[in-house]
């Protein structure tokens, strides 16, 4: 599996299983090489309860160290680039929810963008404040859903993703009487939004954000001065900044390796210019780091909910003038991004005058966040492997499309 | 149970279950009775702790349920009641399924030894004045013989499923086996110490009676006897593959660890037997250091010493589900770090203190003030020099904004 030159690579080493005998047979390992003991093979999912979905890791162990690592992944490919081809302009936003299934809402926004750029539409002022209470409402949903996750993964028996899921709840419900759905949000159009938000469910979110800051600091409380969480995350999986760059790493993965890059202050789409909010940066690149950048963003995303909603002003929510079903853009083409909770979320389309686009690509945060997965794991045991994957906030809807 | 004569000037609670004894055996030929006697003691054990155990899996997912804002299982007769007879039903009426290259000797022998040797230790407690099933004179050494061969149980399912996954739980059940066993044995050598004795019954009633009227001499009121307390607690939960030391069994890195290849009854037997362990090293902590059967306190001692001895042993196994529900789980470097690089070092320092503490069993008055000082400086100082060594490199971080 990983051997190009079986004779100077340590996979040598590794036992090769035939399929007609798949079963394990300690005794039947060959005695290392030079040093070091065997190495084991494991394929870490795709049935695996923390790989985040039908997600793969082939790793190679010495006894618990991680030596070598293959991401296998594709288990939930949807031709979702090929299909956008075939499908008209709108067809394909209900489409990008299913993506970042976490994080529909942003999805919507960067391909509604890319569409605006393509067709140059332009956004009510309302509009645009509602998407960014929308992407902020769902950077908390994201973010907490990951810090959830990640505690689950270091091994609590669910306490802190309960925790989490109960505020998630909040957030879902709120989209629902938005949107009608919870996950599958398809909300936003080119040119606004589907639905003009009422007063009671702005109200809502008011509500919902005076008492997020509270629910943060409980979490926070039990978990992020906890010596076990530090001692299992503290210095574990680094991510130096150059690799982090080199790679196109993007989001909060990017900015806990210390590089401050962040759309909404670098592109300053939207009304984002006009919020004002800070960018938290960590020092060490590891998992704690990841961890603290997203509790932070969060906190920053209550205080940039406060401002959007005291700021948001009336008017339409669409532009009527905006076509939606027929669109046919002329010949062209355009890159929409945005910063999504895991990242750059960029949506790139060709347009040949007709009523599909030519090309339809997707530039997923969490497939290019991942290639650095084995940088990060070697020399670690498996049990970081797994926090390591986990602090990387994957969604496989998005890595294999 | 032991033969000795029911004594007439307790209460008819106490020896209640000593009159039901005789009664049950005078329907028997004299021949008989001291294996009748046995049967008994073993059907009442085996009897009592697995209703325990049923109700123990209800109590655990209630607990954790409410902890974690959700009602836990609540559909299942009134309350939820009798979720854990429908689990057996489920359990016993799924497949039983072994893997085709497995070593189906042993992947049968493992869920069943692990419960065997995880009750026998039962046999040596003393749950009540009257009630303990075998008196031996080495009885502390006995439990922990048992207690210490369950882990091989692990091993044993973990190497015969021919699974990676319970190899890696069975290496990581070794290491912990190895690590964990020294500190727990280190942490009752003092009791040992300080009462002279291996009977658990002589270490009971070396617990009996209050200072001053009202200070039990438990031994846990010590601080010789709160240190060992501690450790002896965290060992056991380490021995009992309970969280935050379930690493054999880590769902989250190696899908079910040992239990990754067993379903059906012999994954309920393994749950049994975590749940038997737990009990009986909670049974034994009671013992050793909270005083076994004795009352807190003189009137108290109108409920029977049997109640006593649940009520206790039922609030430290509340303390693992509390702990379960509340902490992450450690790598298996920190595991064994801290069982060499704290835990060790600790019960060793502990038992100079016992020994001084048994050495200045006769100061009185001031001079007794003295003693408690040593002790307690004995405790603390040793704790926060060595905790700070194993945290040293970590702890909360400042974070910076990037400049806009």
């Amino acid at each position: 599996m990983f051997d190009a030159n079986p004779a100077a690579s340590p996979s040598a080493r590794v036992r090769k299983v035939e399929p007609s005998s798949f079963g394990f047979q300690p005794s039947s390992v060959p005695p290392p090489a030079g040093g070091g003991g065997d190495l084991l093979e494991i394929s870490l999912g795709p049935h695996h309860p923390s790989t985040h979905g039908v997600f793969r890791m082939n790793v190679v162990l010495d006894g618990e160290t991680v030596v070598r690592l293959k991401p296998v992944f594709g288990y939930l490919h949807r031709n979702h680039e090929k299909l956008g081809e075939g499908t008209s302009y709108l067809g394909s936003m209900p489409y990008t929810d299913r993506l970042d299934y976490l994080n529909s809402m942003t999805n919507n926004w960067a391909y509604a963008i890319a569409v605006e750029k393509l067709a140059g539409l332009t956004v009510p002022e309302r509009a645009e404040y509602v998407r960014v209470i929308l992407a902020e409402l769902t950077r908390l949903l994201n973010h907490t859903c990951l810090a959830g996750f990640l505690m689950q993964d270091c091994g609590c028996s669910g306490t802190p993703l309960m925790y989490a899921f109960r505020e998630r709840e909040r957030i879902l419900d709120l989209f629902e009487s938005l949107s009608g759905s919870r996950m599958m949000c398809n909300y936003q159009r080119f040119g606004g939004c589907r639905v003009d938000p009422t007063p009671a469910w702005l109200a809502a979110v008011a509500q919902l954000v005076d008492r997020y800051g509270p629910f943060l600091d409980e979490f926070e409380e039990l978990l992020t001065g906890n010596e076990i969480i530090m001692a299992r995350t503290q210095g574990v999986g680094r991510l130096p900044a150059a690799l982090a760059v080199n790679a196109g790493v993007t989001g909060p993965m990017l900015r806990a390796s210390g590089v401050g890059h962040d759309l909404r202050k670098v592109d300053g789409y939207g009304v984002y210019p006009r919020l004002n909010f800070r960018v938290p940066v960590g020092d060490h690149g590891d998992v704690y780091d990841r961890y603290m950048v997203r509790v932070l963003e969060m906190r920053e995303s209550i205080s940039l909910l406060r401002q959007a909603l005291a700021a948001l002003p009336g008017g339409p929510v669409l532009d009527p003038k905006a076509k939606q079903r027929g669109l046919r853009p002329k010949a062209g083409e355009a890159y929409g991004r945005i910063e999504g909770p895991k990242g750059e979320i960029g949506f790139y389309l060709v347009s040949d005058g007709t009523a599909n686009p030519y090309r339809y690509r997707v530039r997923p945060p969490s497939f290019v966040n991942l290639t650095v997965l084995e940088d990060l794991c070697l020399g670690h045991t498996v049990a970081d492997a797994v926090i390591i994957l986990g602090s990387i906030d994957i969604v496989l809807g998005e890595v294999d499309r | 149970m032991t033969t000795t004569s029911v004594p007439s000037s307790e209460s008819w609670l106490e020896v209640a279950p000593l009159q039901a004894r005789d009664a049950l055996l005078g329907l028997l030929p004299e021949s008989l009775h001291w294996i009748a006697s046995s049967v008994l003691a073993i059907a009442v054990l085996v009897g009592a702790f697995g209703l325990m155990f049923a109700y123990l899996t209800l109590a655990e997912r209630k607990l954790l349920g409410r902890i974690q804002n959700r009602p836990g299982p609540n559909r299942t007769g009134w309350a939820g009641l009798l979720q854990p007879f429908a689990d057996a039903v489920k359990a016993l009426t799924k497949e039983d399924i072994v893997p085709r290259d497995a070593d189906k000797v042993l992947h049968a022998l493992a869920p069943v030894s692990l419960v065997a040797l995880s009750l026998i230790g039962l046999a040596v407690i003393p749950f009540g004045r009257h009630l303990v099933a075998i008196e031996l004179d080495a009885a502390v050494l006995y439990f922990f013989a048992a207690g210490a061969a369950t882990e091989l149980s692990i091993f044993m399912a973990g190497w015969a499923s021919r699974n990676k996954y319970s190899l890696l739980a069975a290496m990581r059940a070794l290491a912990q086996l190895i690590s964990y066993e020294v500190p727990l044995l280190l942490s009752v050598v003092p009791v040992v110490l300080v009462a002279g004795t291996l009977s658990t019954t002589a270490i009971v009633a070396a617990q009996g009676g209050w200072a001053a009227g009202f200070w039990p001499h438990w031994h846990v009121l010590t601080p010789w006897g709160f240190s060992a307390f501690c450790l002896f607690m965290i060992a056991a939960l380490a021995e009992s593959n309970r969280s935050p030391f379930d690493l054999p069994e880590a769902e989250s890195e190696l899908i079910a660890g040992h239990l990754t290849e067993y379903s059906g009854f012999k994954y309920a037997l393994f749950f049994m037997a975590e749940y038997f362990g737990m009990a009986a090293l909670s049974a034994m902590a009671v013992t050793l250091f909270l005083g076994g059967w004795q009352a807190p306190l003189g009137w108290l001692e109108v409920l029977p010493s049997y109640v006593w001895f649940a009520a206790k042993l039922l609030a430290l196994l509340a303390g693992f589900i509390w702990i379960r529900a509340t902490f992450p789980r450690l790598r298996i470097d920190q595991l064994t770090r801290l069982a060499w690089k704290f835990l060790v070092p600790m019960a060793l320092l502990n038992l100079a203190n016992a020994a001084f503490w048994s050495l200045t069993a006769g100061w009185s008055g001031p001079l007794q003030a003295v003693r408690w000082a040593v002790s307690l400086a004995a405790v603390v100082v040793p704790f926060l020099l060595l905790s700070r060594s194993l945290f040293s490199g970590l702890g909360p971080r400042v974070y910076r904004y990037a400049p806009s």
